[in-house]
């Protein structure tokens, strides 16, 4: 009753980086934030002025910075992919490991804005714009944490030497999920911290 | 069947059906009483009707759902059962409790099923859907650890397969999120808002991972696709579920006293929920079209098929339909409502069980797959149903929709009763639609007792190769 194998294993192919199954999750979770920067424009169509003065009680230098941070964070997921390619498999890992500190000085930033946030009381319920606000960079957040799992991962397989010049989709799929954070970050900052 | 403990399903799916069938008896009762308002008045009202029907629906695939992790769970972990006699007493005292509560509902007024069952003791009594009595309740926990308990001790001492984790985190789940049930604040807004803890995080959060489970298993099996690719696709569906379903349970939230914001979360992630659902379709028609043998039961692979179909149009697009907040502002608790529950509860859980009963009650009986005549009036019972099943969606769809435009999207809004009355004629056609669905499971049940030639092939361990 157990189906026997006649035909060779079927692969997954794509010209996409990494492994196919990573960019349907990354598709829709840029569905998602579309949808919900689609919401905060037209929403803010309609309540410009409100928009506008709140806008300015957020701190655009920490959100700068971050943007700063997340950049230079993918540039060095950018050299791991490098390295793994040249088979420099330790020096694949620590490329990664420099990313991931990135992603973690990025989650204290972040951290420092939300208890000053909330040290002034503002909560979801607040107004409209500190509920984009506060909504956008959270479910952001939990990416962020999300990908530094994903890239812890790949570095402690790329150290126990699991990826090689001619293997290494792990790497390249853990890559692709982090440029996505970042994409979806550089497209949040100008629109919520910036543009009015 | 490769290990004998797997056999302890059959009773479950037994029970399962049969329950089914007096499921539908009490639909079919209700959907006259809307017409026929003193139909079996007063002997069975239609609130004792509506909760016959509904709670009948939840202990039905409660047996599925235990059944088939039976029959999967020792498969797929490689050994037998921890423990078959848990099984089976599990079995009897859950039948029993759930008997008894059913005529319980039907024999004694409700207050007095509540002074009966000491319910003041523990005030669990009342809520839409967690009607049971507390007793039952607390019957339902610890038919739930025991389960858990086996099939756990099971799963942790076997092989780990996706498959067994994502199906051990669903059914832990649902056992955790059912202890909410035991939960009632008496501020309203709070007992309405952890009600959703159950009602939704079940069929919207864990239930869809039992689902992705069951589907995964039945496409290896019939499809002989590797196991790899499969589980790669299920990883992806259940955490779009998760992500989508979790948060999404804001939309229930709009009009019970919760804060504005779950208006903006409950809508943009709810809005997501089709998208594992029609990942779900891709994932199966690929899987099929990729398969690597000829499974003889064709009826399993119709099943299979048709829940991933009627998954992605009963909870994805019905439940899309009006999911929106500023839509919802109007469908909220309308027939619209109804059409969604209807199709999404048959399309996605009804079917499912029933794929894993057509897949595996002729291994239990000692086949291979059922002889080609009881597969034909199966099929047959498959498209009764789900072609009826959407009839009854359109109709009540229909309904919701006239019920929206006279009563609320107007400026000279309608009475309620004024409403019903106008929209009759759809309730009397979803009535003639909900006969044809009781024919196609007549038909369903029938096709068990259907013989014919022996199918010449069958021995287990020859393999059908394409």
């Amino acid at each position: 009753m157990e189906a026997v194998a006649t035909h060779p294993a079927v692969q997954e192919k794509s010209g996409l980086p990494g492994d196919f199954a990573i960019w349907i999750f990354i598709y829709a979770e840029l569905l998602v934030f579309g949808v919900f920067f689609l919401a905060y424009a037209f929403t803010r169509a309609r309540h410009v002025e409100l928009f506008n003065t709140f806008q300015q009680t957020l701190n655009r230098e920490s959100g700068a910075i971050n943007t700063l941070v997340l950049i230079t964070s993918s540039y060095f997921v950018v050299m791991a992919v490098n390295a793994i390619r040249r088979n420099a498999a330790k020096r694949c890992s620590q490329w990664l490991v420099l990313a991931i500190l990135g992603g973690g000085v990025f989650v204290v930033i972040k951290l420092a804005e939300f208890s000053a946030k909330h040290a002034e009381g503002v909560t979801l319920s607040t107004n409209t714009f500190y509920m984009f606000y506060l909504s956008l960079t959270f479910f952001h957040f939990m990416h962020v944490l999300m990908g530094m799992v994903i890239l812890s991962v790949v570095a402690v397989k790329a150290h126990r030497g699991d990826y090689s010049a001619e293997e290494h989709t792990g790497v390249e799929t853990g890559a692709s999920y982090w440029h996505m954070v970042d994409l979806v970050w550089i497209v949040l900052f100008p629109l919520v911290y910036v543009l009015h | 069947m490769k290990y004998s403990s797997q056999a302890v399903a059959k009773p479950y799916f037994i029970a399962a059906i049969g329950l089914f069938v007096g499921q539908i008896v009490f639909g079919l009762v209700m959907g006259l009483q809307y017409v026929w308002g003193d139909f079996l008045f007063p002997e069975i009202p239609f609130n004792v009707a509506r909760m016959v029907h509904t709670n009948l629906l939840i202990v039905w695939l409660l047996f599925g759902f235990m059944g088939a992790a039976y029959y999967l769970v020792p498969e797929e972990a490689e050994r037998e059962l921890h423990s078959p006699l848990l099984a089976k007493v599990l079995f009897w005292i859950f039948l029993v409790a759930g008997a008894l509560t059913i005529l319980g509902y039907l024999l004694v007024p409700y207050a007095r099923l509540a002074e009966l069952t000491m319910n003041d003791l523990l005030p669990t009594m009342g809520r839409e859907f967690l009607e049971q009595p507390t007793i039952t309740k607390i019957g339902i926990v610890i038919v739930a650890l025991g389960f858990l308990y086996n099939i756990g001790m099971t799963i942790l001492a076997g092989r780990k397969t996706v498959v067994n984790l994502v199906l051990l985190t669903g059914l832990l789940g649902l056992a955790v999120f059912f202890l909410f049930s035991f939960y009632v604040p008496d501020n309203l807004v709070l007992d309405k808002y952890f009600w959703w803890w159950v009602v939704h995080l079940w069929v919207e959060g864990v239930w869809e991972l039992i689902l992705g489970a069951l589907l995964a298993f039945v496409l290896i099996k019939i499809t002989g696709v590797d196991r790899e690719v499969i589980e790669k696709w299920l990883y992806i569906i259940i955490a779009m579920s998760l992500i989508t379903g979790l948060i999404g349970t804001g939309h229930h939230f709009y009009w019970i006293g919760t804060p504005g914001y779950w208006q903006w979360w409950g809508s943009i992630f709810s809005a997501m929920e089709p998208i594992p659902f029609f990942m779900m379709t891709v994932f199966a028609f690929n899987m099929v079209n990729r398969r690597r043998r000829e499974h003889p039961n064709k009826a399993a692979m119709l099943w299979a098929l048709g829940t991933a179909v009627m998954s992605f149009l009963g909870a994805g697009v019905w439940g899309f339909l009006h999911t929106l907040a500023p839509v919802n502002y109007y469908t909220h608790g309308t027939q619209i409502t109804a059409a969604h529950g209807h199709m999404a509860f048959y399309g996605a859980y009804v079917m499912i069980v029933l794929t894993v009963i057509s897949y595996a009650m002729p291994k239990l009986r000692g086949e291979e797959a059922a002889n080609p005549r009881a597969q034909v009036v199966e099929m047959w019972s498959f498209w009764l149903m789900t072609v009826s099943m959407v009839f009854i969606t359109l109709f009540l769809t229909g309904a919701g929709v006239l019920q929206v435009w006279m009563q609320r999207y107007t400026d000279v809004p309608q009475a309620f009763m004024v409403v019903q009355d106008k929209i009759a004629i759809f309730y009397w056609l979803r009535e003639a639609a909900g006969a044809v669905f009781m024919t196609g499971l007549i038909l369903y049940v029938i096709s068990f007792f259907v013989t014919g030639e022996k199918r010449e092939s069958v021995s287990a361990g020859v393999p059908d190769t394409a």
